[in-house]
């Protein structure tokens, strides 16, 4: 089992407490291709950040890849994110002022991977993305959906256990967003890498094989899709 | 260390502005401690020219009045220090510290003469060899006078190099000089050596050996002071202590009260050196303190501008730490920023400060004012010492820390969760 949630809870307190995760069992395979889905308010953010170790849990455990993800200094959580998960965000989340390569370089850098070696695995990255003449274009002159692909690249290139994707299609036209859902699935399929995309578009949720619907804190069911017939306008296109 | 250069020049590249006008306040501050430091150094320099032209372990010691009666003989009898007393200095109590002994008489008015040229009111001064370094003559041709000058009371002199010019009719051959012979008064005297005479002080005094004075004019044994150089003492205390004995040695020879302060008068070099160090250490105290708070400002304002470049790229600081960079990273990148401006502006600001210190030095340094006749100089070489520069140099780095560290911090904190927040 890749990934083991039992009983996560999560608590805000600003000003007055906020339960926004209330009990969340959930277990995930290696090569799965899940997505979260609800609406805002769901806990469906917090449950990503909690995935993603980019927040703490009050009660409950999270396994990932075996290791118990609790109670971790700063600089651990840095190293497991760093290890174990490739982000893919809804604004991209690329650095302006770094190349695309350096951009894809940067997970890297930060695994103190030497300056030539962390080059050739970016540029690779970049070409299996169909992105190796833009390696040397910043941000600012790229597409969104040219953008998101370099994303993904960066995301790829410290071979995480996990992709974690939140609406990777929230900023993209409907002909570009099934361009990237088409990549994230031919990943799974013929690269068995692990994807989990929170969104809260039926057509994207419609990709993964299992989708797992949250309401309220909870997990309301999780619903087998391996026949990608969710949604009813899902079926050859997101619908926008 | 390549990619933080990397990372530190994309950050300031994209502020040149803002970034410029901080590093200005960097580089005024440091301007200033350098000049002010420079200018300090200039006016101690010219304080102390003088105290440069004897060694500072030494003591003289020379005739007084007695203050109180004592062994039956009254008050205020004159003291004569004699060449005998130099033996005082040899005993045993002594010989472990003091090393050289000399003294010195001198005649004035004399006027001495080389050919057709003449200098008049110069003065002969008796000496031993040992001079040569107690009073730190700097010889420009030939040799000081030696034992054998001493023991056959030769006639022979050593004149200054404003005489030798002269004779010279301008040049600095002074070379030529050695051998020849010059008449001081009816006397003939065989030029031995050239000193350097100083300039500013009208220097006139002509060298000839003790006993060849002593002999000629028939003198007694008594003689204008003892000067005598030692060791082995380091702090005021020990200074005192050591001239206390030496008094109450010179006051036992000549029968005065041990502990009478006026019989001998004694001008201890060493401890005035001392005090003129400390003097000179608390002026260059000064002087940097007020420069570095000229530089505190400077600093202040790199510290204000990091905090602005760091809430404006929270977004980015939570981008890398969601893809794995640790609070050190963040924390280290921001430092080494503020690091690189403060010590880059600074050595701006270091070097124009070096460049004013040469310009002063190339006008005012070169001017000389005139007090009670005496031509002195304002500035001696008002500059700054390879010490200061990395004296500055480490002040720039701590500096450059000390901005940065709270930015830093700050930027360390940022959550990664900021990075999932659309901007």
């Amino acid at each position: 089992m890749l990934i083991e949630l039992k009983g996560v809870h999560k608590t805000y307190d600003n000003g007055q407490p906020l339960h926004v995760l209330k009990g969340i069992d959930l277990q995930i395979e290696k090569g799965e291709f899940v997505s979260i889905m609800g609406a805002s308010g769901s806990g469906k953010s917090t449950l990503l950040n909690i995935l993603g170790i980019l927040d703490n849990y009050d009660e409950g455990e999270y396994h990932l890849a075996g290791k118990l993800i609790k109670n971790l200094s700063e600089r651990e959580s840095a190293t497991y994110r760093n290890r174990m998960i490739g982000f893919v965000f809804q604004s991209f989340n690329l650095i302006g002022f770094k190349t695309a390569v350096e951009n894809v370089e940067l997970p890297l850098f930060y695994q103190g991977v030497n300056r030539h070696r962390r080059h050739e695995a970016a540029m690779a990255y970049l070409e299996k993305m169909g992105l190796t003449d833009w390696a040397s274009h910043y941000p600012n002159e790229m597409s969104g959906g040219q953008k998101q692909r370099v994303a993904i690249a960066r995301a790829l290139i410290t071979h995480p256990e996990i992709i974690l994707a939140d609406e990777p299609t929230g900023a993209l036209d409907s002909k570009t967003s099934v361009e990237v859902m088409e990549l994230l699935t031919r990943l799974n399929r013929e690269d068995g890498v692990t994807i989990i995309v929170v969104t809260h578009e039926s057509g994207v949720a419609n990709c993964a094989d299992k989708i797992v619907h949250i309401k309220d804190g909870l997990i309301e069911r999780v619903e087998d899709n391996r026949l990608h017939h969710a949604s009813q306008f899902g079926t050859d296109t997101i619908m926008k | 260390m390549r990619d933080l250069f990397i990372e530190i020049w994309e950050s300031i590249r994209r502020n040149k502005v803002r970034t410029s006008l901080t590093g200005l306040a960097v580089a005024w501050g440091i301007f200033m401690l350098i000049v002010l430091v420079g200018a300090g150094n200039g006016l101690l320099n010219a304080f102390l020219s003088d105290s440069d032209s004897f060694a500072s372990n030494t003591m003289m010691v020379g005739g007084g009045r007695t203050s109180k009666a004592y062994d039956g003989l009254k008050q205020g009898r004159r003291i004569h220090v004699k060449d005998g007393d130099m033996d005082i200095l040899r005993r045993q109590e002594f010989s472990d510290r003091v090393d050289l002994i000399s003294t010195s008489l001198s005649k004035n008015g004399y006027t001495m003469t080389y050919g057709r040229r003449y200098f008049t009111n110069v003065s002969l001064n008796g000496t031993y060899p040992s001079d040569v370094e107690m009073n730190r003559v700097k010889m420009e041709a030939g040799r000081f006078i030696n034992q054998k000058d001493i023991t056959d009371k030769r006639k022979v002199i050593i004149i200054t190099h404003l005489h030798a010019k002269n004779f010279l009719v301008g040049s600095t051959d002074y070379d030529r000089l050695l051998g020849q012979s010059v008449k001081v008064g009816n006397l003939s005297f065989t030029i031995i050596g050239v000193r350097h005479g100083d300039e500013n002080r009208d220097d006139r005094e002509l060298y000839v050996p003790y006993t060849t004075l002593k002999s000629i004019f028939g003198l007694s044994d008594e003689v204008d002071d003892i000067t005598f150089s030692f060791h082995g003492l380091t702090t005021q205390a020990e200074s005192d202590a050591f001239e206390k004995e030496v008094r109450t040695a010179f006051n036992a020879a000549h029968r005065a009260a041990p502990d009478d302060n006026s019989a001998v008068w004694i001008w201890n070099r060493f401890s005035q050196n001392l005090q003129m160090e400390k003097a000179q250490s608390i002026l260059i105290t000064a002087l940097w303190i007020i420069g570095l708070f000229t530089l505190v400002s400077g600093v202040v304002g790199v510290s204000n501008i990091m905090l602005i470049t760091v809430k404006e790229r929270t977004h980015e600081f939570g981008i890398r730490k969601a893809l794995g960079a640790r609070p050190g990273n963040i924390l280290k990148l921001i430092v080494a920023e503020s690091v690189l401006i403060t010590a880059f502006f600074g050595y701006i600001g270091m070097l124009l400060g070096m460049i004013a210190c040469q310009i002063l030095d190339a006008t005012v340094g070169q001017s000389k004012m005139e007090i009670f006749g005496q031509s002195v100089k304002m500035l001696d070489n008002p500059t700054v010492g390879l010490g200061t520069a990395i004296g500055a140099t480490v002040v720039l780095i701590v500096a450059g820390t000390i901005a940065g560290i709270f930015p830093a911090s700050q930027a360390a904190k940022v959550k990664p969760i900021e990075a999932l927040r659309a901007d």
